[in-house]
């Protein structure tokens, strides 16, 4: 090695070889002495009075090779093998998706089922479902007949939201996107409470302020539905950061969509989650399709459970069809969450057989082919059959549970309909905690208006 | 000394009162940054669900050291070091604050918050409203706002008039420390969410204060502003940085016998609207001086009430002295072309008189 450097400086005439000679020599001698030690050794390079020549702790390469690179982040096995993971030239195997029932509703054998579902819940959410199911139907068609703006189906993700629900305590604080109105019904809301909401009545905990769906209930521990997308899965990190120095029994839960997850919010909330060790469950509904948009326009990678591990974070796939393995998958990511005081992420699987809203026609961007292969595995009838199986339902049960709730859903409808809107006064509260002298005095000008100009206020919309 | 802190109080309405009695009493000088620290300091103490996060605020203490001393005193999980994403930490506080904590949520500058807007606006702003009161959000959102020196168009920006438009925000930006101490406990203290706009160039500057605001209670009413000095001639109105503007400017135009009122805004959202136009009326003309951008700025909302609820107490048009209208550009002899000046203040001053 000292001749090459000899030559090289000889050859380049460099202006510094006298130094790097140096150096060399003394590398060399360095070697020559070397003894058995693992540690790395400086070697420190005379510097000459000149200045220009580098004065570097140089490692010596004479000791064992390095195994590691230890930096601020943590510490890396070397490799003198350049070999790319991921992309399309090594692409990594998927994430499987844990599954206990098959698509027609027989139980897998085999399966694991760390947390058995027993008769009451399963019942209750089977139930649920099939409430979830008639509102959603009849919600729909109210809408289309004008008698309120908007609305949102669920089908055939009947069983992410209340297969997870179930899991969940009710100190569990949850924050939703738009499509897990069963999660609200399994805790307790009614459908006569949605009814109000979507008509935006005077019985409404809202007070008419939100659009259709955007269902709250502090009493349910269910967080207000706000329109912006993933902008819910920070306030989960923060609200489990709060319960972990709280020091509660509970866990934040964070429901969101495939095509939500291309927010920046989703990167800042699970990367933050796992720094923080914030104790919350996030959950992915992949249901396919973000309004138009299929999931291979939305993500290159392993869907969404692929990049939990890249946050560092434990991740599982779930067949967000199989109510039974939503229901284990989230009882056991609850578990770790709560015990280790970390975050964990789960994707379930699923599909949205109706339309992103009442605002889109998906037949306009999607086979009926593939709409009709997905209803064919629909979720709540692959429950069905397993409770069926259990003994724990029947065909007649069914048919008079459809009934009941077709009756409760349009009296519900009726009934919120009838009820009198929000006075006018209640659009002045609560912009802040105490209403302000500007808004006191801006309430008290819609007041003298309306006094002096009794036209300017529908006849049915009191002012008080 | 608590009967001053009370007369101080009381007297935000009488405000005349308030400047002659710190000038009194005055026996200790308080920089900005300290007026921050210690208001911190004391709120953290006083309810452990206060607790502060931002980039660099725990070990680094702060990247203008205003967090300085808070990690050593009460630990890291009270005062947490974020990963670079606003949108997340903003995000991660509003959800804290929705479940019960009381964070304060510090911005390097007001200018990355744009990063988090979303945040701010459509979940800390509206939630209240949107729930019905179910949700509350008692977050505070702090950082350095406006121009500073040589940091250019990203790094410069006021947004007072962007936020002051917000229902259910709350905007202050205090000037001297005596503002910062009593705004920002209250703003703590307060259930709604508080964007609380500071100015870099003031860290480091002191001003007197008195013991009633050394108090660990001295808290100042959100949405008042208070009158720094009386006058007959004009109302020079601002906030912030140009406050101390403002005071040079009155003091150069009595030498030429011309008596000028200046009203600190302090508080942004809710404005003092009866307090400024209460001025106005006792002396007929108004100059609005900020730093910001012209159209739609704070001195448009002056020059309305000005014009709405004073017209016919007015001698003269109502003036507004801004920034100009560019992205601040860096070389120093552009970037103080761009910001007002004594200067310019005292000219809109001689315009209204009619001199």
């Amino acid at each position: 090695m000292l001749a090459a450097w000899r030559t090289v400086a000889q050859r380049r005439q460099c202006p510094r070889a006298p130094a790097l000679l140096a150096a060399a020599r003394h590398l060399a001698s360095q070697t020559a002495a070397a003894s058995t030690q693992s540690a790395s050794v400086a070697a420190e390079v005379p510097s000459s009075s000149s200045g220009s020549e580098p004065s570097a702790r140089l490692l010596s390469s004479s000791q064992q090779p390095e195994e590691r690179m230890d930096f601020p982040g943590g510490s890396v096995p070397f490799t003198a093998a350049m070999s790319f993971l991921g992309g399309t030239f090594s692409p990594r195997a998927p994430l499987p998706c844990y599954r206990t029932i098959d698509s027609a509703g027989l139980a897998i054998a085999d399966a694991d089922i760390p947390h058995e579902l027993d008769q009451e819940t399963a019942v209750k959410m089977y139930k649920t479902m099939v409430t979830l199911q008639t509102v959603d139907v009849i919600f729909y068609e109210a809408q289309r007949q004008g008698r309120f703006s908007f609305y949102m189906t669920s089908s055939g993700e009947e069983a992410t939201a209340i297969g997870s629900a179930a899991a969940l305590t009710n100190d569990d604080v949850i924050f939703s996107q738009y499509r897990e109105q069963g999660v609200i019904m399994y805790r307790g809301f009614s459908v006569q409470d949605m009814a109000h909401q979507c008509f935006g009545n005077i019985h409404e905990q809202g007070k008419g302020r939100q659009m259709p769906i955007h269902y709250g209930s502090k009493a349910l521990n269910f967080h207000t539905i706000s329109s912006t997308l993933a902008t819910q899965l920070p306030h989960a990190v923060g609200a489990a950061y709060a319960l972990k120095l709280q020091k509660r029994n509970a866990c934040a839960v964070a429901y969101f969509g495939e095509g939500a997850a291309s927010e920046g919010d989703f990167h800042a909330a699970l990367n933050f989650a796992a720094t923080l060790k914030a104790p919350v469950v996030f959950i992915c509904r992949n249901n396919g399709w973000a309004i138009s948009t299929p999931a291979t326009d939305q993500y290159r990678g392993d869907g969404i459970a692929g990049r939990g591990p890249g946050y560092g974070m434990a991740s599982l796939r779930v067949d967000g069809g199989d109510a039974r393995a939503v229901y284990n998958a989230t009882a056991a990511a609850r578990k770790i969450a709560v015990e280790q005081q970390v975050p964990v992420l789960v994707e379930a699987m699923s599909y949205r057989s109706g339309h992103h809203s009442t605002s889109d026609d998906s037949s306009r961007y999607r086979a009926a082919e593939e709409m009709r292969q997905w209803r064919a595995r629909d979720p709540v009838a692959r429950f069905q059959r397993w409770l069926v199986d259990q003994g724990w339902w029947s065909d007649a049960q069914d048919t008079s549970a459809r009934q009941e709730a077709r009756r409760d859903v349009i009296k519900a409808l009726e009934t919120a309909q009838k009820a009198p809107k929000p006075p006018l006064s209640a659009m002045f509260e609560d912009v802040y905690a105490r209403m302000p002298w500007h808004l006191e005095k801006q309430q008290a000008e819609v007041f003298a208006h309306v006094r002096t100009h009794p036209d300017a206020c529908p006849a049915d919309i009191p002012v008080k | 000394m608590q009967r001053l802190g009370a007369l101080l109080r009381r007297s935000q309405g009488d405000a005349v009162l308030a400047p002659q009695l710190l000038r009194t009493y005055a026996t200790t000088q308080m920089t900005i940054r300290d007026a921050l620290n210690s208001a911190m300091d004391e709120e953290m103490a006083r309810d452990e669900t206060v607790f502060v996060m931002g980039e660099e605020v725990a070990e680094y203490q702060g990247a203008y050291k205003i967090t300085r001393g808070l990690l050593q005193k009460y630990g890291p999980k009270r005062v947490r070091d974020t990963p670079i994403t606003e949108a997340g930490f903003t995000g991660i506080g509003v959800g804290a604050a929705f479940q019960g904590l009381r964070p304060i949520v510090e911005f390097m500058t007001f200018n990355f918050s744009m990063q988090a807007m979303d945040q701010i606006i459509n979940s800390a702003a509206k939630h209240h409203y949107m729930s019905s009161g179910a949700i509350t959000c008692p977050i505070v959102f702090r950082g350095a706002n406006g121009a500073a020196a040589g940091v250019a168009a990203q790094h410069s920006q006021c947004f007072a008039a962007w936020y002051s438009s917000v229902p259910g925000l709350k905007v202050l930006a205090p000037y001297d420390a005596e503002d910062t101490r009593g705004l920002l406990k209250a703003s703590i203290r307060d259930p709604d969410p508080v964007v609380f706009l500071e100015n870099e160039i003031l860290y480091g500057e002191s001003f007197p204060v008195d013991q009633a605001v050394l108090d660990k209670d001295f808290v100042l009413p959100i949405g008042k502003a208070k009158v720094m000095r009386s006058g007959t001639d004009v109302t020079l109105i601002g906030f912030g940085k140009m406050v101390g503007y403002n005071l040079k400017a009155a003091e150069l135009l009595e030498q030429e016998g011309i008596s000028c009122e200046v009203v600190n805004l302090r508080s942004l959202k809710p404005l003092d609207r009866e307090g400024i136009a209460q001025s106005i009326r006792k002396t007929h003309r108004v100059v609005s001086v900020e730093e910001g951008w012209p159209q739609c700025g704070i001195g448009s909302e002056i020059v309305s009430i000005a014009v709405e609820e004073c017209f016919d107490d007015l001698d003269a048009p109502p003036e507004r002295v801004t920034g100009a209208e560019v992205p601040m550009p860096y070389a120093a002899n552009l970037e103080a072309a761009a910001l007002p000046t004594t200067d310019h203040i005292l000219a809109a001053v001689k315009r209204v008189m009619g001199k």
